[in-house]
């Protein structure tokens, strides 16, 4: 019986599979998942961790700011993740709308609560820093309103891909929300440079030195790369999650078929 | 044309729609999106008892502290480079608050031209450097931070310098 389901089941891979379909097979994907994650993770606490000591305890302070700037090596990996990941919840959302990748909408699915999540410890670890460096919470300037909108896009993926009886409708919604959103990306990322804001510009940028001490730059690297290793290792771990329970729901629908079908209760 | 490319082009269709859309109108409210005006701005078009947000450097040697009914209180030019503009303030200053150092203040203008602030946010710029660094470039007549913005990173990001001073 089951490899009557698995035959007949909506997440065989397509005929021709190439490309990124090879991992249309979530077999395959749970395989690989399985074996990656545990390495993820340890790298991704491992790197972490000792960025956070190395910021935390044996950076130096900045001049002006003293110990409070200690802070960054937690809001400035959240910042780049918070955007990072909504990129990569939009790259989801194209490739579940265009090539209609089965593991791309679960994915979409997946990345929108991670990506709320470091989001919100973003906007929270900054409003912590503003008000003894700025003297205020909160206020209105372009970048941070624009990462307050990201949040809520973020909760509108959320909101919006469950909010549908059947999934697929909640997955295309949820996909072109996010592609919309993607206009907002640009306004964070330039935010700074376009208008007159309080929050200062890019430390570190693609071009040019970053104007920050060498010493407290290689502890936020660490943690910077820390945070993306466990965004993608909890990113991994929702999507195997995922891909189970929609594998069981396909079992326990095909057995209820077959249990029609064979006993002839219905007939 | 497969499906799958047609699907594309109207995704990169749409795309580009949207972002045309959002780039007039965010051209359209450029002024609005603004979250101060420089002292140059305010030169020509403000008129006295608006609200508005005013910031800009704080102009070296311009810091004058004052007591006004028993509170403090302090005077200090906000300068773009181009402009200034005096301002005057009565509560607590931001730690940060220092000559040459970023400033935004919420205010009124006075009918004689100087900003009567309700508020004032110290702005940091971009650069991260120890007191150490700080030290060295005082010493070495490369920076004065009280006379504006820090020399090039590529100038002090690595310095070498050792923590006690010595």
């Amino acid at each position: 019986m089951l490899r009557a389901v698995s035959a007949s089941s909506p997440l065989a891979p397509p005929r021709g599979a190439r490309g990124l379909h090879r991992f249309a097979n979530p077999g395959r994907f749970l395989r690989l998942a399985g074996r990656v994650l545990p390495w993820l993770t340890a790298a991704g606490l491992a790197l972490s961790a000792v960025g956070l000591v190395w910021g935390l305890f044996f950076a130096p302070a900045d001049w002006q700011q003293g110990d409070a700037v200690r802070i960054m090596y937690v809001h400035v990996p959240a910042a780049w993740l918070a955007s990072a990941g909504y990129f990569a919840l939009a790259i989801a959302s194209a490739v579940a709308l265009v090539w209609r990748h089965p593991l791309a909408d679960l994915a979409a699915v997946e990345i929108a609560p991670v990506g709320a999540a470091f989001t919100a410890i973003c906007l929270i670890t900054g409003s912590l820093w503003g008000k003894p460096m700025w003297g205020a919470w909160w206020v209105w300037d372009a970048r941070l309103t624009s990462v307050l909108v990201l949040f809520f896009l973020y909760l509108g993926h959320i909101a919006l891909t469950r909010a549908f009886d059947s999934p697929e409708r909640g997955y295309r919604a949820g996909a072109i929300l996010a592609l919309v959103g993607v206009v907002n990306l640009p306004i964070i990322k330039f935010s700074v440079d376009w208008w007159n804001t309080l929050h200062q510009p890019a430390t570190i940028s693609l071009f040019g030195a970053p104007t920050m001490y060498i010493g407290m730059l290689w502890p936020l690297l660490f943690t910077a790369l820390g945070a993306t290793l466990i965004f993608a290792a909890l990113v991994l771990a929702r999507l195997s999650a995922a891909v189970l329970e929609r594998r069981i729901r396909a079992l326990l629908a095909a057995t209820a078929r077959d249990y029609v079908a064979e006993e002839g209760h219905l007939a | 044309m497969k499906r799958k490319h047609r699907r594309l082009a109207i995704l990169l269709a749409c795309g580009l729609g949207l972002g045309s859309a959002a780039a007039l109108t965010l051209l359209a409210f450029r002024d609005n999106l603004v979250f101060f005006v420089t002292p140059s701005d305010l030169a020509g078009r403000a008129k006295p008892g608006e609200t508005l947000r005013l910031g800009g450097l704080v102009e070296k040697g311009s810091v004058v502290r004052e007591v006004v009914d028993g509170q403090p209180g302090v005077r200090f030019r906000v300068s773009d480079g181009r402009a200034s503009v005096e301002v005057s303030f009565i509560g607590v200053l931001p730690d940060l608050f220092r000559e040459g150092q970023g400033v935004v203040t919420l205010g009124t203008l006075a009918p004689d031209g100087h900003f009567i602030a309700a508020e004032v946010l110290a702005k940091h710029d971009e650069t991260y450097m120890p007191k150490e660094v700080v030290e060295a470039l005082k010493k070495s007549g490369h920076w004065q931070p009280a006379d504006g913005p820090a020399p090039p990173a590529a100038t002090w990001n690595t310095l070498n310098v050792t923590k006690n001073g010595g």
